[in-house]
């Protein structure tokens, strides 16, 4: 694709003299910085926002509907309805909305979202602080071997272009990523538990098998890993390709550029090119992705989840908006929000240590 | 990347066009995936002309497997698959194809003249444009098809398409960056064409191709979305379509029933032909507009 642009050569710009001007420069990345981490806010505050009145303000919104289920269906008056509302929702209807509003973003910086409807008694940040560690480290394992796995492979593929391995692999790269993870995870399931009888589907569905509790065992660790096995393979199996097929043109590209030949001609081993010059130059328009990546496959994790009941943040999201648990799924949608917009923001900063030039040429393009 | 697609001229422009085709029979790969995207589409088209869907359920022919009569058996109900999977893309494709373009439109024009114009309005663009880019796509299309029921396809293309054009949206203000500088711009800007006439008729004219290429990727993700949204049951499920299908069998267990094995499979099939149809397609484009890429 077009968005990987030559990369710049940064084993240059390392040998820039450090004598110009080092607080000028350090200045610069300390804004650079903040003002990352400024934009960051405004998002999660933007969504916040957008969640505020979404639930609130809309036709049909949630709380309306909440009330009105609540006469409807119990009987109750509409105060009681209301204040019952008003508790689920963590808001005081009776205040003007922008102190409503207000109050949800203190409780919002508090970590505090309101109670669960589906499951009384229990809040919406328990829900996820209990949820979410699972999808994150589902996600995070898969992605660690997806990009490791795809940048080898690609960059072999790229040394040897027009050979068996290349086509092989582009070949396979495109079958898998063709395939929509969700469908990837059925398939898993029909032909791997049903027609061949190799996955016992039921017991390995779930986060952990009955009995077995979060502790620093090995017995613990075996089972997190045999059951969070089907979602990293799922995971893993529809991203590894495309890692190797995007690595592949990165290096391809590197590969023809003039400081590459310049290397060679200075007689260094194929082995130092290959890692300082070729391997570098060929990851940095990566960064950027692997993070947009992160935040996809969390995204995409609500359907994979569900595939294999496994119990994550995805399912969470699922379940509660199934049986329209508007607390949960507005809490859900914040936190994963949250994780998106951190991901992107290391990736910034990593992307700015990697190429000096993010950091000091923004303006200029 | 840039200038390579840059190459066509306008004034060339019929004679690119045969010479792109004869490019794309060339690979072998890209014509594959043409003629698969093709096939799709032509059938899911023309056979809802020819062929009517089973309304009636046939409890006597549940779950049968492949025979004469039924090529691919039946379903839950005794409906023929094959005529579930023939008719069944419609919906898909036609969401996919018009939630791509909504994607497309956009970026394209926002795109192309926040590089044309700069300044405040590209800065006030890119700032909405990495905002959006970081919202999670499928977890607020979950959300909003739950808070608000969308129920006809065209709401779902408006919603798929509204979320998903930032990534496209900076790669074409990075092609229109480039080009801008050319010299058929630059005489443009001496006639005195005004900034509209020379974004949509000088720019984009010439990014065509790169174009092309972006919307067969975005009617890819919108699928993507789309199918994902069918067979969790988060988008409306009336009538039937590939996406229904899997949703059907997955809620109904029949996963696990050992004859129900064709009406998933099919479905599963289906989607992932064509979405690897329209990959392919893309790639044999890519190495056609960029020799770069090509094997030395």
């Amino acid at each position: 694709m077009a968005s990987v642009s030559p990369a710049a050569p940064g084993v240059t710009a390392k040998s820039a003299g450090p004598g110009n001007g080092r607080s000028v420069l350090s200045r610069i990345w300390r804004s650079y910085v903040l003002r990352r981490i400024l934009r960051a806010i405004f998002i999660v505050w933007l969504v916040a926002t957008g969640v505020f009145f979404m639930v609130r303000l809309l036709p049909g919104n949630p709380v309306d509907v909440y009330i009105n289920k609540q006469i409807s269906e119990y009987g109750m008056s509409y105060d009681a309805a209301a204040a019952q509302a008003a508790a689920m929702f963590s808001f005081d209807p009776k205040t003007p909305l922008w102190q409503q509003y207000l109050d949800y973003l203190a409780g919002m910086t508090h970590g505090d979202f309101g109670m669960s409807i589906l499951s009384p008694g229990t809040s919406v940040t328990d829900k996820i602080a209990s949820h979410l560690p699972w999808t994150l480290f589902t996600v995070g394992i898969a992605l660690l071997i997806a990009v490791g796995v795809g940048l080898v492979l690609g960059m072999l593929m790229a040394y040897r272009r027009g050979g068996f391995l290349d086509h092989a692999i582009s070949g396979l790269g495109s079958l898998l990523h063709a395939i929509p993870n969700y469908l990837m995870a059925l398939m898993i399931v029909v032909f791997g538990a049903v027609n061949l009888g190799i996955i016992d589907y039921a017991t390995i569905r779930g986060n952990l098998s009955p009995g077995i509790h979060p502790e620093f065992s090995a017995r613990f660790f075996q089972d997190a890993f045999y059951h969070a096995s089907l979602p990293i393979l799922t995971y893993v199996l529809t991203t590894v390709g495309t890692w190797a097929l995007i690595m592949k043109s990165s290096t391809t590209q590197v590969l023809g550029e003039d400081y590459v030949m310049v290397a060679r001609a200075r007689g260094l081993s194929d082995g130092r090119i290959r890692t300082a010059y070729v391997g570098r130059n060929a990851v940095l328009p990566l960064v950027a992705q692997i993070a947009t990546a992160a935040g996809f496959v969390v995204g995409g994790a609500i359907f994979v989840e569900s595939v294999f009941r496994y119990e994550g943040i995805g399912i969470t999201l699922f379940d509660s908006v199934a049986a329209r648990d508007y607390p949960v799924i507005q809490g859900v949608l914040l936190v994963v929000t949250i994780t998106v917009v951190a991901a992107n923001l290391i990736s910034d900063l990593v992307y700015s240590v990697l190429d000096p030039r993010i950091r000091t040429g923004e303006k200029e393009d | 990347m840039a200038q390579a697609t840059i190459a066509a001229t306008p004034a060339g422009a019929q004679g690119a066009f045969r010479g792109f085709l004869r490019e794309l029979t060339r690979s072998k790969a890209g014509f594959a995936g043409f003629v698969i995207v093709f096939l799709i589409v032509g059938m899911s088209i023309v056979a809802p002309l020819f062929i009517e869907a089973d309304t009636k359920a046939n409890t006597d022919q549940i779950w049968q497997g492949p025979s004469g009569a039924h090529w691919l058996g039946t379903d839950g109900s005794g409906k023929d698959t094959l005529k579930q999977i023939v008719l069944g893309g419609q919906t898909v494709i036609f969401v996919g194809f018009l939630a791509a373009a909504i994607t497309t439109v956009i970026a394209v024009a926002i795109g192309s003249l926040s590089a044309y114009i700069r300044g405040r309005f590209d800065a006030i663009m890119l700032q909405l444009t990495d905002i959006v880019m970081t919202i999670p796509q499928i977890v607020l299309l979950a959300v909003l098809g739950a808070f608000f029921s969308l129920n006809s396809p065209l709401y779902l293309a408006l919603i798929i398409g509204g979320l998903t054009w930032p990534v496209l949206m900076r790669s074409i203000r990075a092609q229109a960056l480039s080009l801008k500088e050319r010299e058929f711009v630059e005489a443009a800007k001496l006639l005195d064409m005004g900034t509209g006439r020379i974004v949509f008729g000088e720019i984009v004219p010439n990014m065509a191709s790169y174009i092309l290429i972006n919307f067969i990727i975005a009617v890819t993700n919108a699928i993507y979305a789309l199918v994902g949204l069918y067979v969790l049951g988060l988008a409306p499920l009336a009538g039937a379509n590939w996406g229904i299908m899997i949703n059907n069998a997955w809620i109904g267990g029949a996963m696990f029933l050992p004859k129900a094995m064709p009406y998933i499979l099919a479905p599963i099939a289906m989607i992932a032909l064509l979405q690897l149809g329209l990959i392919m397609l893309t790639r044999s484009l890519e190495e056609i507009l960029n020799p770069r890429l090509r094997d030395k």
